[in-house]
Order: C-alpha cells, then sequence, then structure tokens
C-alpha cells in the first residue's frame, strides 16, 4: 500500500521529465524490508549454521561431509534426477506451449491448461505422492491392470526409487514448464512471421532462422528454473522414498535425526553445498535472461 | 539501462500501437484461409498434442478418484465419502478442517504480500530505477538458490521471535510462503515486462497527460494482466502446496494436516487431495475468465 502511495505522490507533483531526484525510492523500501526481514536473515542463519558446531564455536571440520561415499552418491541422484525432470519437462513443456499458440488466448481451452497447469505446478509434496501411489504404488491401478494383463508380477512399481521419481517430478515440471515458458512463446511478435512469409521463406525457415534462435535463451533459462525446482523439491520425494538417495532427504534426515552425535550441523553444510550448485545455475539463467531480453523488447 | 540501448530502434512509434489490442492477430488467424505463417501451429498439430499430454496428466487423477470408491474388504462403495459427514467421525476430520481453513487466509495474504510488495516495486524498477533490476531479480530468484529445506533453518529462529510479536497463529506462516513463491510469481511478471515496452507507454501516456496513477491503473497494469495473473495463479498453488514450512514450524496447515491423517484414513486424504485439486482447479478457472472477459468488456 505504501508503494502504491508513494508512487501516486511522486506523480502528482512536477511533470518533468525523467525525475530521477523523487520520491519514488521510498516504494522501494517496503519490499526491501520484506525482504531482509524474510529472506535475509532467514538464509544468512541458516548458511550459518554449517560453520558452528553444535555448542556455537566456529568451525570448518562440519566440511569432512562431503568426504562421505554416501553423501556423494546422494549429490549424483540428485543432479541426475533434476537434470532428467528439467530437460524432459522443458521439451514437453514447450511442445504443450507451441500447441496452446494455436489456442484462441482468450478461449476456454486455453483458460483451463493455465488454471491445470498453475494447480499441477506447485502440487508437488503429498498430494502428488498420494496421485503416483494410487496410479503406479504397489498396489496401483496401473501396475495392477498391467500385472493382470502380462502376469502377476511382470510389473513392480518404479516411484519408490529415485530415478523412478523423475516420472513423479515431470508432473509438475510440465506445468510449470508451460506457465513460465508460454509469455515468451506470446512474444514472439507477428510482424516477424509476416516478414519471413514475404521474403519467401517457408514456416520452417522461419522457425530455424527467427523462432528457435529468438526462443533459444527463454528456453534454457525455463529449463534451468526447472532443474532448479527439482533440485530443491523435497516434499515429494520424502513421500515416496524412506531410505534417502538425494541431498534434500540427506538435509531432512540431519535436521531431525539432532540424537546422532557430530551430525548436527551436517544440514547447513549439505545446504550449503547445493547453494554453490545452485549459484552456478542462476549465473547462467542471467546470461540467458539477458539474451532473452533482448529481444522480447 | 543497456537493454534500452540495444533494443532496435525503427518500431518505435510501433510499440503502443502493438502492445495495446492484444487479441487483434489471433481474431484473424481464426477467420484465417490464408496461408499459415509465424509460430502458429496447425489446429491438428495442436489438437494431437494437447489430447496425448492432457491424457497422460488425467490418469494420476482419475486413479485418485478410482482409490477413493475402493471398498477395504474389495469392490466399491461410496463409504469413504459418507464418513466425512458422519458426526460420530467428526473428531477424527477435526484438524483436516482446521488446516484448510488456515490454508485459505494464508493464500490471501501471501497474494496481497505479492500485488502490495512485489508488483510495485517491480513497476518502479522498470520505470524509475532501471539499474536496480538486476538486484530485483537476484533478490527474487533467491529463494530458488536457497531450497526451502535449507531456509526453514533459519525461519525456526526468526519465528521464535516473531510469534513474541504477532502470536503464533498459521496466518504468520503467509511471510515465509510469500518468499518461497518470490520466484515464481516475479517470472510472469518479469516477462510480460520483458514483452512490452512500459518505458515507452508511459513516456506516451505521460506526454498526453495522464497522472502516474491513471498511467499505472490504466497503461501499465492492464498490458501486466497476464503475467500478473500467472503470478497469482502459481502463488496460490504454491501455498496451498506448500508442506515444508509448516511442517517444520508446526503449523496445522492442509498439507500437514493431510498428512497426519494418512496415516489412519487414507481415503479420506485422497478424497480431499482430489477435492482441493478440483477446487483449487475451479477456482483459478473463475480467476482466469475474469481476467479474458474485464479488458473486452473495456473496449
Amino acid at each position: 500500500m505504501t508503494a502504491l502511495a508513494s508512487n501516486r505522490g511522486a506523480g502528482v507533483t512536477p511533470r518533468r521529465r525523467g525525475a530521477r531526484s523523487g520520491t519514488g525510492w521510498i516504494g522501494l523500501i517496503p519490499f526491501s524490508v520484506y525482504a531482509i526481514l524474510f529472506l535475509g536473515i532467514p538464509a544468512v542463519l541458516a548458511i550459518a549454521s554449517g560453520f558452528f558446531t553444535s555448542g556455537g564455536t566456529f568451525t570448518i571440520s562440519n566440511f569432512s561431509a562431503f568426504g562421505d561415499p554416501v553423501i556423494l552418491k546422494d549429490l549424483v541422484g540428485s543432479l541426475g534426477l533434476s537434470a532428467a525432470s528439467a530437460i524432459l519437462g522443458a521439451v514437453v513443456g514447450a511442445l504443450v506451449c507451441y500447441a496452446m499458440l494455436g489456442m484462441n488466448p482468450d478461449g476456454w481451452l486455453r483458460t483451463i491448461v493455465d488454471s491445470a497447469a498453475s494447480v499441477l505446478a506447485q502440487f508437488g509434496g503429498v498430494m502428488l505422492a498420494f496421485a503416483f501411489i494410487a496410479t503406479i504404488g504397489n498396489q496401483g491401478l496401473l501396475i495392477v491392470i498391467l500385472n493382470q494383463v502380462f502376469g502377476p508380477g511382470t510389473f513392480s512399481s518404479p516411484i519408490y526409487t529415485v530415478p523412478g521419481l523423475t516420472l513423479v517430478y515431470l508432473y509438475f515440471e510440465i506445468p510449470l514448464m508451460v506457465l513460465t515458458f508460454m509469455p515468451a512463446l506470446e512474444a514472439l511478435k507477428p510482424a516477424w512471421g509476416e516478414a519471413v512469409a514475404t521474403l519467401g521463406g517457408s514456416r520452417w525457415t522461419y522457425w530455424r532462422k527467427v523462432g528457435f534462435p529468438i526462443l533459444a535463451p527463454a528456453f534454457f533459462g525455463c529449463m534451468i528454473l526447472l532443474f532448479a525446482n527439482s533440485f530443491s523439491s523435497f516434499a515429494t520425494a520424502a513421500a515416496l522414498i524412506s531410505q534417502g538417495g538425494i541431498w534434500p532427504l540427506d538435509i531432512q534426515r540431519a535436521l531431525t535425526s539432532e540424537t546422532v552425535v557430530g551430525h548436527e550441523n551436517e544440514a547447513g553444510v549439505i545446504a550449503l553445498g547445493m547453494i554453490v550448485v545452485m549459484v552456478v545455475l542462476m549465473s547462467a539463467y542471467g546470461v540467458l535472461q539477458r539474451r532473452a531480453a533482448r529481444w522480447e523488447r | 539501462m543497456t537493454a534500452i540501448s540495444t533494443r532496435p530502434a525503427p518500431d518505435e512509434s510501433m510499440t503502443p500501437v502493438q502492445a495495446a489490442p492484444a487479441a487483434e492477430p489471433f481474431v484473424a488467424a481464426r477467420a484465417g484461409r490464408s496461408p499459415r505463417y509465424g509460430a502458429k501451429p496447425a489446429r491438428a498439430t495442436s489438437l494431437v498434442i494437447l489430447i496425448v499430454v492432457g491424457a497422460v496428466f488425467l490418469l494420476p487423477i482419475a486413479a485418485m478418484a478410482i482409490f477413493s470408491f475402493r471398498s477395504n474388504q474389495g469392490g466399491y462403495t461410496v463409504g469413504h465419502y459418507l464418513d466425512v459427514f458422519n458426526p460420530a467421525l467428526e473428531y477424527t476430520y477435526d484438524g483436516l478442517f482446521v488446516g484448510i481453513q488456515n490454508s485459505l487466509g494464508l493464500c490471501v495474504i501471501t497474494v496481497a504480500i505479492i500485488l502490495v510488495l512485489l508488483l510495485p516495486v517491480m513497476i518502479l524498477t522498470e520505470l524509475r530505477y532501471p539499474k536496480l533490476r538486476r538486484v530485483l531479480e537476484f533478490v527474487c530468484l533467491l529463494p530458488i538458490t536457497i531450497p526451502t529445506v535449507v531456509l526453514v533453518v533459519g525461519f525456526i529462529p526468526v519465528y521464535s521471535l516473531l510469534s513474541q510479536l504477532l502470536g503464533s497463529d498459521a496466518w504468520t506462516l503467509g511471510f515465509a510462503i510469500g518468499v518461497i513463491a518470490l520466484p515464481y510469481a516475479y517470472r510472469p511478471i518479469a516477462v510480460n515486462l520483458a514483452g512490452v515496452d512500459v518505458v515507452t507507454l508511459t513516456e506516451a501516456a505521460r506526454s498526453l497527460g495522464a497522472g502516474w496513477l491513471s498511467v499505472l491503473w490504466r497503461v501499465v497494469i492492464p498490458n501486466l494482466r497476464r503475467g500478473i495473473l500467472a503470478a497469482c495463479f502459481i502463488t496460490i498453488a504454491v501455498v496451498l502446496g506448500e508442506y515444508t514450512i509448516a511442517s517444520f514450524l508446526s503449523r496445522t496447515t492442509f498439507q500437514t494436516a493431510l498428512v497426519l491423517i494418512q496415516h489412519t484414513d487414507p481415503y479420506v486424504a485422497v478424497i480431499f487431495s482430489l477435492i482441493a485439486l478440483l477446487l483449487a482447479f475451479v477456482l483459478l478457472l473463475a480467476i482466469g475468465r475474469l481476467g479474458s472477459i474485464r479488458p473486452r468488456s473495456k473496449d
């Protein structure tokens, strides 16, 4: 509210163009305070915990966790799961976006897909786990039917292993791709298509010379977002897998099993490791965003 | 700053004209005998993709529905649905209803945080402080870089302090969930902002004598309505699906209540998952329809 009000205040006064010295900066304050209180401080507290013993003394001995073969194996599991679900999710999601482009943007089908995608995109966690247990869990509908057709025991449930989680993760990755990539696809100007057609280019020419190159940064940017989403998502995995296998589950185990001596602040250490991976990803995302923005203006 | 200077110059006068009537080119395409050009797919291609993907996505939902009718003794029954309304079992489901109520309240608070705190700052940054755009993006994407399980470790001390000030009611979770929703709310608005030249639009409106409020309400926000709507959609979905924060901070929300009840009555857990999915879907559908109807009635 304050932010809006200050916008108003800045506008009523002068008609000077580009008045940089106005009171507009006041509008930045509420968000800044919020971000510091609920993002900055918790983030610093969380990361800092890796550098301290449970007694509160500064230490770097917690980092020996990265030598643990289980932690290393789980890192590979996490990266593999995230990559598989991000790549498949981005490709299928982009296809759906492409298909949606042919639909009336104000039509009912478009609204249904939009709504369904936003419901599913962040329905990770418990409900997603329920849905997949009911479908391809040990007593799941599809598994039962397949075993009735091909004989008992032919198929077993894949969702209780880390690679099998890819299937489950796609259920929120594809909708997330649809939601995040669709605006970029819509920003393709009809004039560019007209220009290619006028110059005698085919639709393939359009995609090869205009569509793909312009969409590529946005596409890979969205894919990185999907990777990040899988990499840090944990509720679904926690509901389906009990023996660990990816880093978020290791963090949960470290946070909840406070009784294991020497592992108290392991969560902070793994978290720092995750953040390092994420910073690399986000830097790449930043570069791609700058390239995408060049064409979306 | 750099983005503005590298922008291809010639179509500067065209931009506001193109940006305003978004629905125009699609109407032309629908009527079309003319050969297709540009990005638009063939109708058959569209339908095949949407039907195949749609069927795969409906399967788990259908499986949940079938599961909810499965009887313990084999065969099918509506008994699990009747249990929900059974006064004798009311006590069993009490926590679930409290969780649902809390989660709906959290939806309102979190969307308000996005609209009142995030959106004005994004527009202000774009118009007046373009140098801060990178900073804002960094801040908004930070919650992706820091996984929720990690952030929760920091939320625990923050909330032990906050509960002395505001109490430990479930609604206070809105602040934390708002942070989790930031990247997802930011993305669609940012993509929309990048696709619409708000600077030129604003300058045009200002030079025609519009005040800032008028510029904001009648020029900037209508051009951003798809981005804003997508941001609200995704924020609501984030709140309804949020489990990690609530469980680590020991608050009763819909998801934590579902997990509890799943141990005693998996059928009811599935029933409520289904109902929640449908309710959220219908709710978002309604919002989506509102969003596409409003500008048309304005014309």
